[in-house]
């Protein structure tokens, strides 16, 4: 019996991009829509799993980058008209480098210490970019539909962002394999399972972690600076949104974390439940209270999300699903 | 801005101090006893709120009857949450721990927004005020402080003078211990959830006395009981009293000299250096 494997990178890739394709052949608008904000997820649940689920550290308020990214990438488009993907890569830099800067210090503390860290820095900036009058202050920054027009018009622009974000969503999943298979990644982990056992065996933690949490901060820039783009409105609240940085984790955990396909079934099931519940007339109010419900049993029963327990149940999936 | 508008404004900040104190204690309770960051706590604090409010408008119950049946209620209903979310995953790693008490914090939020609607709600109560030269001390903010300090002291009282309270701290110092000296650290935990919950829910209706509240007003006091409860030491309540002082004083002053929407970005820096230099605490012996 010839045993066929079907390599699971490329087999994911494919799948999100025929998927990503398909509003693009049946000219549907509205489910563009839906999948953008599914890809922006998949890459924010992605990039927080680099951190939370590879190494340990839960990045609470993780959404800060994505908030970065936005304001940078906002400010060049509207102070000196620069080019959305210029603007975009512009922002992530930044983003990146300010990750690295903070990672130092606040990768040191342990548990709780670090997981109240990256709240405080999140609200910090929340409360910051509130008063910074330059960014526009609490009411923030907005397009005027000119700015468009370098792009072929607001509908051509839509489909900008729509394809950066799914190159975004691609490259984010193709990073996070790429770093589970590495040797990187299993020093990162070494240390998630136990920090001092892995400096015995010749891991620099400070340095495997900084450069852990720069790459999952450079991802989420690259959404925001997508999202904002294409929402011509950007302001702190919206930026900086703990629960949306919360809702991340959330997808993490329901999917499987630590793997590399749970953040993207996780965000996929995450946004799809709150779809049809919100459409659905008896549940529409009590969304909120049934995501809770649903978080509940997952953490309670379900702590190793769907594909973990996929993979704990059927051991020999473990060659196919990551 | 004039430094003779420093004087009231630093006192009614300290007098606030009180009622942030006492709800960033019950934070750190928890905390302290189980290694748990309650992420329930904001809905929690805003249940108080409207626990009062309700009482009040509903059947005309004086508030500060309110606050006591606040008290209860929280106390109820926070071992329940701790038996409901959080005596399953005890063991595990913060993560989820994290996650199971945000659970709840959805839960109550969706579930209060459709009970109560996001509209601003408050209970009129005028105790008259206190006026010396140029301070006026409202009664409903004095009273808050006189009922927030009995709050602090019976906590106090119960945790050092009483025989389930030792047993409360004996769990918190060593459960395996604990357990061994035939302690139930189960129902010491949960106990301590529920004190934990009961003060955030009396803080909660204090400050419905004081100001008017949404469902989602707790979120703010969730924050600022984190930042408070960093500066004190995470599970020292002695350190969050005391942090809740500084912390109100802090706003009370700043927002003289500096418009008031840039305090907070204060609040968090000190939150991130305290973190980072003093994670003990101001109380706690130097990291």
């Amino acid at each position: 019996m010839i045993k066929v494997r079907v390599p699971f990178l490329p087999f994911v890739l494919l799948v999100i991009a025929l998927v990503a394709a398909l509003p693009i052949v049946t000219n549907n608008p509205s489910l563009r829509e839906e999948l953008f904000l599914v890809l922006m997820l998949v890459t924010l649940a992605s990039s927080v799993n680099m951190i939370m689920g590879y190494t340990g550290y839960v990045s609470f308020g993780h959404i800060v980058f994505f908030g970065i990214g936005g304001y940078i990438a906002f400010w060049l488009m509207l102070t000196f008209n620069t080019h959305f993907l210029l603007a975009a890569i512009a922002s992530a830099i930044p983003a990146a480098l300010m990750a690295a800067l903070i990672g130092i210090p606040i990768l040191r503390l342990r548990g709780a210490y670090f997981a109240l860290s990256t709240v405080g820095i999140n609200e910090a900036m929340k409360t910051f970019m509130t008063n910074f009058e330059p960014f526009g202050g609490a009411l923030g920054m907005f397009f005027n539909f000119s700015i468009y027009t370098q792009y072929g018009g607001a509908r051509e622009a839509a489909f900008l962002a729509y394809y950066t974000m799914t190159v975004v969503a691609l490259a984010t999943i193709t990073t996070s394999y790429f770093v589970r298979r590495s040797k990187f990644g299993l020093s990162l982990m070494a240390i998630r399972e136990d920090q001092d056992v892995a400096m015995v065996v010749g891991i620099d933690p400070a340095r495997a972690k900084v450069i852990a949490y720069v790459i999952s901060a450079f991802f989420p820039a690259l959404a925001g600076a997508t999202f904002f783009f294409k929402n011509g409105i950007i302001e702190p609240g919206h930026a900086f949104d703990l629960l949306r940085s919360i809702e991340s984790l959330v997808m993490v955990v329901l999917g499987g974390i630590g793997t590399v396909a749970g953040p993207i079934v996780g965000a996929a099931l995450y946004e799809w439940l709150r779809g049809f519940l919100i459409t659905n007339a008896t549940f529409a109010n009590l969304q909120l209270a049934l995501a809770g419900l649903l978080l509940l049993v997952t953490v309670l029963f379900v702590t190793a999300g769907l594909v973990g327990s996929l993979r704990n149940r059927f051991p020999r999936l473990r060659a196919y699903i990551q | 801005m004039s430094l003779e508008a420093l004087l009231p404004s630093a006192i009614d900040g300290l007098m606030l101090g009180f009622v942030y104190g006492l709800a960033a204690m019950g934070l750190t309770l928890i905390f302290g006893v189980m290694k748990v960051i309650n992420l329930s706590h904001g809905p929690v604090i805003a249940l108080g709120m409207f626990a009062v409010f309700l009482l009040f408008s509903s059947f005309g119950i004086n508030p500060y009857v309110g606050v006591l049946a606040a008290a209860a209620i929280g106390l109820l209903f926070g071992t329940v949450i701790y038996f409901v979310a959080v005596d399953r995953v005890i063991n595990a790693p913060e993560l989820t721990t994290l996650l199971a008490t945000f659970s709840v914090n959805l839960m109550i939020i969706g579930v209060g927004t459709v009970l109560f609607t996001t509209s601003p709600r408050s209970v009129d109560i005028d105790l008259g005020a206190l006026r010396g030269s140029g301070v006026t001390i409202l009664g409903t903010h004095a009273v808050a402080v006189v009922i927030a300090v009995l709050a602090a002291a019976a906590l106090y009282g119960f945790l050092f003078r009483t025989r389930v309270g030792k047993q409360v701290r004996a769990v918190a110092n060593n459960r395996a211990a604990a357990e061994l000296m035939g302690i139930d650290s189960r129902r010491m935990l949960a106990l301590a959830f529920g004190i934990g919950t009961a003060l955030a829910m009396t803080s909660g209706a204090l400050l419905s006395t004081l100001f008017a509240f949404t469902i989602l007003s707790g979120g703010t006091y969730e924050l600022k009981s984190f930042v408070i409860v960093v500066l004190g030491g995470l599970g020292n309540p002695t350190g969050a009293l005391v942090g809740g002082l500084v912390i109100g004083l802090l706003e009370g002053v700043l927002t003289v000299f500096i418009p008031v929407a840039w305090v907070p970005v204060f609040e968090y820096l000190i939150f991130l250096v305290m973190l980072q230099l003093r994670p003990a605490g101001l109380l706690g012996s130097r990291a």
